[in-house]
C-alpha cells in the first residue's frame, strides 16, 4: 500500500496541472469568497445572513475544481490507456485506488486549507465594512470561535470529502466529463431545485439528502435551529455518499476489465 | 505534355462544393452511433419531465421550524381582469350609478394607516373610480393619491400613469376629477380646485352606458419589511387599513337620483366601511387594486415556467454530451481522419454545431411539452392554481427552454473545440450557466445577484419566467420566485452572445492550431 501510494505520488506531482490545480481550488475559492463579502451588506444590522457562511461561499466555486482534480486522477488514465499498465505494475485494483484516493485526498486537504485560510482573511478584512462589525454586535470572524472554527475546519474536510466522491464516480464511469457531468450535477442542480420550490416539504428532504445542501450545513454559524441537517450530521451525510461512491467505483474496478 | 494541371484554389472550390450536406450526414452518424451519447440525449427530457413530476407541492404553503410562518391568501384562483391576466381586486367602494357621459370630483383631505401595527405601504391608495361594475376584475379606471407615490391615474390593473408627487394633508388637500365620454376616461389633479392638470387617459372597450362612480380606499399588506429573508422568500405581511377622509364630493351629468352606497368589493375585511357627516366621507378599505403577483405575501399561484424546473437537469446532460462530441475526436485521434476528409474546418465546425443544435432542441422540446402539460395537471390535481397566461408566452416558456438547451449545447461544443479536453469544458460550461444560477439563488443577494444574472449565460434562465414585473406593486421579485433582472427575450441574448463568440473563438483556435 506504501509504494502505491508512492507511485501515485509520483504520478501526480510530476504533472504540472496538478499545482495549478491546488492553485486555482485556493484562489477561486478566495476570490469568489471576497466577491461574496463585497456583495453583502448589513445596513441595520441583525440580517438574516450568517456572514461566516457568506465568507466561505467560495467553496461553491472551489470544490468545482476539486472536483475535474479528483476525477482527471482516475479517468485520464483510462483516456491514455495508462491504467492498464497502472494494473500491470499493481495487480490489486482495490489498493491502487485507495492509494488514489489517499493522494487525492492529501493534496485537497493542503488546497482546502490554504483556500479556506484566505477566505477567513478576506472575511475579516471585508465583513466589517459592510455592515458585519462590533457596531452590529457581529463579533470579527475569528477561528478561535468555536463555531467558525467548525465552519472553516468543516469546509476543508468538505472539499476533501468532494474530492473523495468524484475518484469514486470516475471510478465508476471512466470518462472525464462524464464523471465531472455527474459530480457537478449532482452538487448543483439539486440546491437549486430546492431554492425555486421554496418553502416545501419537497425541498427541505432535498436538501437533507443532496451532497452539497447537507455537507455545506457545515459552515452555519447562526439559526442552527431552521437547518435541514445539524452541521456535523450534514457532513456525515456527505461522508457516507463519498464512502458509497468509493465503494461502487471500488467494485466496478475490481470485476470490470481495464 | 498533356498533364491536366489542377490549381489548388479549384480544388478548394470542388471541395467546398462537396458540401456541407455531406460534412453535416457525416456528423450525425457520428453522434447517432455513439450508444452513451444517444443515451444521455434521451436521458435530458426524461429528466426534465421527472423534475415536473417530483413538485408535489400544495397550494397552502409548508411552515419551516423556525422559519417565518406564511399564512397564505387562500388557495382560490384570484379573479381575471380586462386584459385576461390574473388581478387583485379588493377595495373598499362607496358608489353611485352613473349613465351616459359625466364626471366625478372629490376633494381629498387625508389618507391615513387604520388601527394595527402596521403602517401604510408606500401603495397604500384611496380616490375616486369609474368601473363597469363592482364586481372584482371589472374594467375600470381611477384616480388616486397614494401614501408614498403621490397622485397616480391608474385604468385595467396594469396601467399606471404618474401624476403630481407628494402626500396629502388637511393643510395640502388634492382635488381629483374623472370625466367619462363614451369609452375615454380622462383623469384630472388639482391642488386648488380652480388650476386643473390631466394626468392621463384610458380608452376602456366596451364600456357599459351606466357605470359605477364613485370613493374608493384600499391598502395591501405591509410586507416590504420582511421581504428579505434568508429563503428569498417573503413571510405574509400584517393586514392594514387605509382611512381616507373625501369632502366637496360632485357628480355631474344625467344621473339617475340615488343615494350613496357602500361595499368592500372582492371579499368583505374586518374594519372596513365608510361614514358620511358635515359633507365629509371617511372610506376605510383593504386589499389592492392591481395586477396579481405570485410570490408577493406569500400569494399562492403556480406558472408553467415552474414545470419546467428540470430543464437544469437536462442541461448537465446535454452540456456532458455536447462537449463529448467534440473533444471524443480529439482524444481519439478521429479530428485528422475528420478533417482529411473535409479539409474545411470551419464547415466542420458549423456542421457539428448545426446537428448538436437541432438534436438538443428537438430532445428539450419532446420534454418541455411533456413536463408542461404534465406538471400542469398534477399541480391542479394538488389543488394550485396555474395563473392565466397568453397562448404565445406558453409557447415562449416551453420553446425558449428548448433552445436554451440548443444554445448550450453549442457553447458546450465550442468551448471543447478550445479546449480539446473534457474535464476543463464541461466545468467551465456548469461553471458558467449553472453555478451563477445556483449563486444568486442561495449565496448572493440583492443588486450582486442581478448583475450574476444578467452578465453571465445564466441570465437565460429568464426565459422561462411567465408572469411580469410591476412597479406598481411591491413584492419579492427575486429569482427564487420567479424573477430575473433581464427580460425573456434580453436573458436568452446573452446566452446567445457567449455561444457566439465561443464559436468564433473556436473557429479561429481550430483553423490555426495543428490537429
Amino acid at each position: 500500500m506504501r509504494r502505491a501510494v508512492c507511485a501515485e505520488w509520483t504520478k501526480l506531482t510530476t504533472l504540472p496541472g496538478t499545482l495549478w490545480l491546488v492553485l486555482g481550488v485556493a484562489v477561486a475559492t478566495a476570490a469568489l469568497g471576497a466577491g461574496a463579502d463585497a456583495a453583502t451588506t448589513c445596513p441595520s444590522g441583525n440580517c438574516p445572513v450568517d456572514p461566516a457562511r457568506v465568507c466561505l461561499s467560495g467553496v461553491y466555486l472551489g470544490q468545482a475544481i476539486v472536483v475535474v482534480f479528483a476525477a482527471a486522477v482516475i479517468s485520464s488514465e483510462y483516456s491514455t490507456g495508462m491504467i492498464r499498465v497502472t494494473f500491470m505494475a499493481m495487480p490489486r485494483r482495490t489498493a491502487v485506488l485507495s492509494a488514489k484516493a489517499a493522494v487525492v485526498t492529501g493534496v485537497v486537504l493542503v488546497a482546502g486549507a490554504v483556500a479556506v485560510l484566505g477566505s477567513v482573511l478576506a472575511g475579516r478584512l471585508i465583513l466589517p465594512g459592510h455592515g458585519f462589525g462590533p457596531a452590529h454586535g457581529y463579533p470579527a470572524l475569528s477561528l478561535a470561535d468555536g463555531p467558525v472554527l467548525r465552519a472553516a475546519a468543516g469546509s476543508v474536510l468538505y472539499l476533501a470529502l468532494i474530492g473523495i466522491l468524484s475518484v469514486g464516480v470516475a471510478a465508476a464511469v471512466r470518462d472525464t466529463a462524464l464523471a465531472v457531468g455527474t459530480v457537478l450535477g449532482l452538487l448543483y442542480v439539486v440546491p437549486i431545485i430546492a431554492a425555486v420550490l421554496g418553502n416545501s416539504h419537497l425541498a427541505r428532504h432535498l436538501q437533507q439528502i443532496a451532497p452539497m445542501t447537507a455537507g455545506l450545513a457545515i459552515q452555519s454559524t447562526t439559526r442552527l435551529g431552521s437547518l435541514p441537517l445539524s452541521p456535523w450530521a450534514g457532513l456525515g451525510l456527505l461522508a457516507a455518499w463519498a464512502a458509497a461512491s468509493f465503494l461502487v467505483g471500488g467494485l466496478l474496478l475490481r470485476f470490470r476489465d481495464a | 505534355m498533356t498533364t491536366p494541371v489542377i490549381s489548388k484554389s479549384r480544388r478548394g472550390q470542388q471541395a467546398a462544393r462537396a458540401g456541407f450536406a455531406q460534412v453535416l450526414s457525416a456528423e450525425w452518424t457520428k453522434l447517432a452511433t455513439v450508444r452513451g451519447w444517444v443515451i444521455g440525449l434521451v436521458l435530458a427530457p426524461l429528466l426534465t419531465v421527472g423534475i415536473a413530476l417530483l413538485n408535489h407541492s400544495t397550494c397552502g404553503g409548508v411552515v419551516t421550524p423556525g422559519g417565518p410562518v406564511t399564512t397564505g391568501v387562500g388557495c382560490a384562483a384570484p379573479p381575471t381582469g380586462p386584459g385576461g391576466e390574473a388581478v387583485t381586486d379588493s377595495f373598499y367602494f362607496v358608489r353611485k350609478p352613473m349613465a351616459g357621459h359625466g364626471s366625478i370630483t372629490v376633494r381629498l383631505t387625508s389618507l391615513s394607516a387604520g388601527p394595527g401595527p402596521a403602517g401604510l405601504s408606500p401603495w397604500a391608495k384611496a380616490g375616486i373610480i369609474i368601473t363597469a361594475s363592482a364586481k372584482p376584475g371589472a374594467a375600470y379606471a381611477a384616480m388616486m393619491v397614494t401614501a408614498g407615490r403621490g397622485v397616480r391615474m391608474q385604468y385595467n390593473y396594469t396601467s399606471d400613469i404618474a401624476g403630481p408627487a407628494g402626500k396629502v394633508s388637511a393643510a395640502s388637500p388634492r382635488w381629483l376629477r374623472l370625466t367619462r365620454a363614451g369609452d375615454q376616461i380622462s383623469g384630472y389633479s388639482s391642488v386648488n380646485g380652480v388650476h386643473w392638470r390631466e394626468v392621463g387617459t384610458a380608452y376602456l372597450a366596451g364600456l357599459p352606458a351606466t357605470v359605477a362612480a364613485g370613493m374608493f380606499a384600499t391598502a395591501p399588506g405591509s410586507s416590504e419589511a420582511t421581504s428579505q429573508s434568508v429563503s428569498g422568500s417573503s413571510s405574509a405581511g400584517a393586514m392594514t387599513l387605509a382611512v381616507a377622509r373625501f369632502d366637496h364630493v360632485s357628480l355631474a351629468g344625467p344621473l339617475p337620483a340615488s343615494a350613496w352606497t357602500g361595499s368592500a368589493v372582492g371579499g368583505a375585511s374586518p374594519g372596513t366601511g365608510f361614514r358620511q357627516a358635515d359633507g365629509t366621507t371617511t372610506v376605510t378599505g383593504s386589499g389592492d387594486i392591481a395586477p396579481y403577483v405570485p410570490g408577493a405575501d406569500g400569494a399562492p399561484g403556480s406558472t408553467i415556467g415552474s414545470t419546467l424546473l428540470g430543464a437544469v437537469v437536462a442541461l448537465i446532460a446535454v452540456i456532458v454530451v455536447a462537449t463529448m462530441f467534440m473533444t471524443a475526436e480529439y482524444r481519439r485521434g478521429l479530428i485528422r481522419v475528420t478533417f482529411a476528409a473535409a479539409p474545411s474546418r470551419v464547415r466542420v465546425l458549423a456542421a457539428k454545431a448545426a446537428v448538436i443544435a437541432a438534436v438538443t432542441f428537438v430532445a428539450g422540446l419532446a420534454g418541455a411539452i411533456v413536463a408542461a402539460l404534465a406538471g400542469e395537471r398534477l399541480l391542479r390535481a394538488n389543488g394550485n392554481f396555474i395563473l392565466p397566461a397568453s397562448l404565445l408566452g406558453n409557447l415562449r416558456v416551453v420553446a425558449g427552454t428548448a433552445a436554451l438547451l440548443a444554445v448550450s449545447a453549442v457553447l458546450a461544443l465550442a468551448l471543447g473545440a478550445i479546449f480539446r479536453r473534457s474535464a476543463g469544458a464541461v466545468t467551465v460550461v456548469i461553471g458558467l450557466i449553472t453555478l451563477p444560477y445556483l449563486l444568486a439563488l442561495t449565496v448572493v443577494r440583492g443588486g450582486a445577484a442581478d448583475w450574476l444574472l444578467r452578465v453571465t449565460p445564466a441570465a437565460a434562465f429568464a426565459i422561462q419566467q411567465t408572469t411580469p414585473q410591476y412597479p406598481q406593486v411591491s413584492a419579492a421579485y427575486t429569482v427564487g420566485n420567479g424573477y430575473f433582472p433581464l427580460a425573456p427575450w434580453a436573458g436568452f441574448a446573452v446566452l446567445c452572445a457567449y455561444a457566439l463568440v465561443a464559436m468564433g473563438l473556436a473557429v479561429v483556435l481550430v483553423r490555426r492550431r495543428d490537429a
